[in-house]
């Protein structure tokens, strides 16, 4: 009560702590503007600071390599404070004041759900760079974040082979948590295992001795977390006090935020999760990108997938729109319709599906072993993101502007 | 045995919640309860204590002592405060929310951008202990034990030192105190500087336990001022009892229903205290109405 009211205030005081970035000078056409919404401050900064410098390392390149389409980008930077009333403000400051062409905005879901109405009032296109729970089937949204059938299809089968059929979810309790344990339950199911618990927490609880009490009562095999924030993130230090010494799968963890980093050995060890990059996977593309940016940003104290995916997704946009030649969004999607938009990034080869306007991943099985050094048991390439297009989301077709669940799937027509 | 484990498990969640109130309340139920004054910067000392605290454990000190160092920086951070911006508006409360409010803005912003958006953790000493065929944290049994310690610690503060009486007596009674040769300025710049460093203490005990991020102290805040004003404005038939009520509430409600059901009990409960004895439970407990 007293929390929320008192950082309502606090965000409106901050409005007003917006940025511009100018591009640099040489250039005769005038800019296109990209408008960036991502948290630099409050409970998901830790995870979203490196996104807004993956996004200006790669308009950087891109305007020293001679713009988009000849044309400089120019990036229009605002904090939204990890609070969804300021990214419905901000997104309507530029899609309305600022008139940028392109908007890359949200961490949690429950931000990208706030906003994205406001982004088909105003018929704008948005890049949503972040894994979720999967399901967003709208033409103004490109997401290239991994979804549910690249991150759980292959991890909870992995684990239920290497550890036991019993499952034990604990998750974020908003529309990302609960949609997740949802696909999380139907793969258990589906492989013949059990959920012998499943518990919601609100987002900003730090205390879970109870929780822990209640997974150590359950004869779980292994626990399944989907926590989300700094405050949750006390489970971690909390578990392995009270050694559960249970294996956790995630897929939101460590590929996010780093605790691996963050905590002391060995609270973290045998977590597994299934990101499509960590600054730790060892490729001549991944080392590539990490070279530069370390030279820009020396001081990051992580690079995390969704630093590789907004990068990406500025590189996808610069080659939609010099196909298109234009920056208008059904032209933009009439190329990603061909269906041959494909980027080697840092992650390897990665191209968006036409029907949902999601992207294919490259999925590294990361584990985090005592001493919290990373290894990658399995790797599974290429893994398309197909559910959508399987239930019958079909964007080429129709714009339904709606999040399917599998309890909840398109309208079959 | 069987029977033992099971009973163990209760009190240990009961234990467990007991000493989160307790100990993030402390500092509130002295800054709030006693002085009157609105302090929503509360959430920033406990933040203060716990970085002083992590810092000074990861040079090397042990973490009873940083702990201790913890508590003593916001101490000496909240008698500045008080003496540069509170001691002004003892006689203006609603001044005095926005004027903590923005403290606790500068605070929280000002650490994201010396310190970076975390911090990194210290570790939970003392490794875990099992009962029966579940395993618990060891740290935890001494933060309930700190809790009890606080409690005592401070009754013996406030009812048996020369200290203790005069800050009771200036609070209750400023002119009068003041008659009696009393500095009420310094006796109050003391009393705040020890809500600090309570609070501090409270981030400190905490601060192995947690994740270290500018925002810390505002997971704190919703409990303690539950805590608070459940209790009313005396610190050992109030907010103590209160904790006990409170703890044994949620610890339960959480055992059975989830975490949502613990947070939602804990707002009920403080929404028909409000409603029934609006001056808490240490008012209702000394038979009169404020």
């Amino acid at each position: 009560m007293i929390k929320t009211w008192k950082t309502g205030i606090s965000a409106a005081a901050l409005a007003g702590a917006a940025a511009l970035v100018a591009a640099g000078p040489g250039f005769a056409q005038d800019a296109i503007k990209i408008g960036v919404l991502e948290d630099q401050s409050g409970d998901f900064a830790a995870a979203t600071n490196v996104k807004v410098h993956a996004i200006e390392l790669a308009a950087e390149e891109i305007n020293a390599a001679g713009g988009i389409d000849g044309r400089p980008v120019e990036l229009v930077i605002y904090d939204t404070q990890s609070d969804n009333r300021r990214y419905q403000e901000f997104m309507r400051r530029v899609l309305q004041q600022d008139q940028v062409d392109v908007v890359f905005a949200g961490f949690s879901s429950a931000s990208r759900e706030a906003y994205r109405p406001i982004v088909n009032q105003f018929d704008g296109l948005a890049f949503y760079n972040n894994q979720y729970e999967g399901g967003v089937c709208d033409a103004n949204m490109i997401v290239t974040g991994a979804v549910p059938e690249q991150q759980f299809s292959t991890l909870i089968p992995w684990m239920m082979e290497t550890y036991g059929n019993n499952v034990y979810t604990i998750a974020a309790d908003y529309n990302f948590g609960q949609i997740s344990a949802e696909w999380v339950r139907q793969i258990v199911d589906e492989n013949g295992g059990a959920m012998v618990g499943e518990e919601f927490i609100p987002l900003g609880v730090s205390q879970f001795s109870q929780t822990i009490q209640n997974i150590q009562a359950s004869e779980a095999d292994f626990v399944v977390t989907l926590l989300v924030g700094a405050a949750q993130a006390s489970y971690y230090e909390q578990a392995a006090s009270a050694d559960v010494g249970l294996p956790m799968a995630s897929s939101v963890n460590v590929g996010q935020g780093y605790e691996h980093k963050r905590f002391t050995p060995p609270s973290l060890s045998q977590m597994y999760v299934t990101t499509n990059y960590i600054e730790e996977i060892d490729t001549p593309e991944s080392q590539a990108f990490l070279e530069k940016f370390r030279a820009k940003f020396p001081e990051e104290p992580y690079i995390n997938q969704e630093a590789a995916n907004s990068y990406i997704a500025m590189n996808l946009y610069k080659q939609l729109v010099e196909r298109a030649g234009t920056t208008e969004r059904e032209a933009l999607r009439e190329v990603i319709a061909e269906g041959d938009v494909c980027f080697d990034g840092p992650s390897g080869t990665v191209c968006l599906d036409p029907k949902s306007q999601h992207m294919s991943h490259t999925i590294f099985l990361a584990k985090v072993e005592e001493d919290h050094s990373i290894s990658f048991p399995r790797v599974w390439e290429n893994i398309a993101p197909y559910w959508l297009g399987d239930a019958g989301c079909d964007l080429t077709q129709n714009d339904p502007s709606a999040q399917y669940t599998p309890s909840n799937p398109p309208p079959a027509n | 045995m069987e029977f033992f484990a099971a009973a163990f498990a209760m009190a240990y969640q009961f234990g467990d919640a007991f000493a989160f109130l307790v100990i993030s309340c402390a500092g509130l139920a002295i800054i709030f309860g006693m002085m009157g004054i609105i302090n929503l910067a509360h959430g920033e000392f406990i933040m203060c204590g716990a970085y002083v605290t992590a810092s000074t454990a990861r040079m090397g000190l042990p973490l009873p002592l940083a702990i201790l160092c913890g508590a003593l920086v916001a101490g000496i951070v909240g008698m500045l405060v008080e003496r540069i911006v509170i001691r002004h508006l003892y006689q203006r409360p609603l001044d005095s929310i926005i004027a903590t409010w923005g403290i606790s803005l500068i605070a929280t912003q000002g650490v994201l951008i010396v310190l970076g958006s975390t911090m990194q953790g210290i570790g939970t000493p003392l490794g875990s202990i099992e009962v029966g065929d579940r395993s618990y944290s060891a740290y935890r049994l001494v933060l309930m034990a700190a809790a009890v310690a606080l409690l005592i610690g401070l009754y013996f503060l406030f009812y048996h030192t020369r200290f203790g009486v005069i800050a009771r007596a200036t609070i209750q009674r400023p002119q009068m105190a003041q008659a009696l040769g009393v500095d009420t300025r310094r006796v109050y710049g003391l009393t705040f500087g020890l809500g600090a460093a309570l609070a501090g203490l409270a981030g400190g005990l905490y601060a192995p336990t947690m994740t270290m991020v500018p925002t810390m102290g505002a997971t704190f805040i919703v409990e303690s001022f539950v805590t608070v004003v459940v209790g009313g404005a005396d610190i050992f038939v109030g907010a103590a009892p209160a904790a006990v009520i409170l703890a044994a509430i949620r610890a339960s409600l959480t055992a059975w229903y989830g975490q949502l059901f613990g947070q939602i009990g804990l707002l009920i409960a403080v929404i028909v205290v409000i409603r029934v004895m609006p001056g808490g439970l240490s008012a209702w407990i000394k038979g009169t109405r404020q």
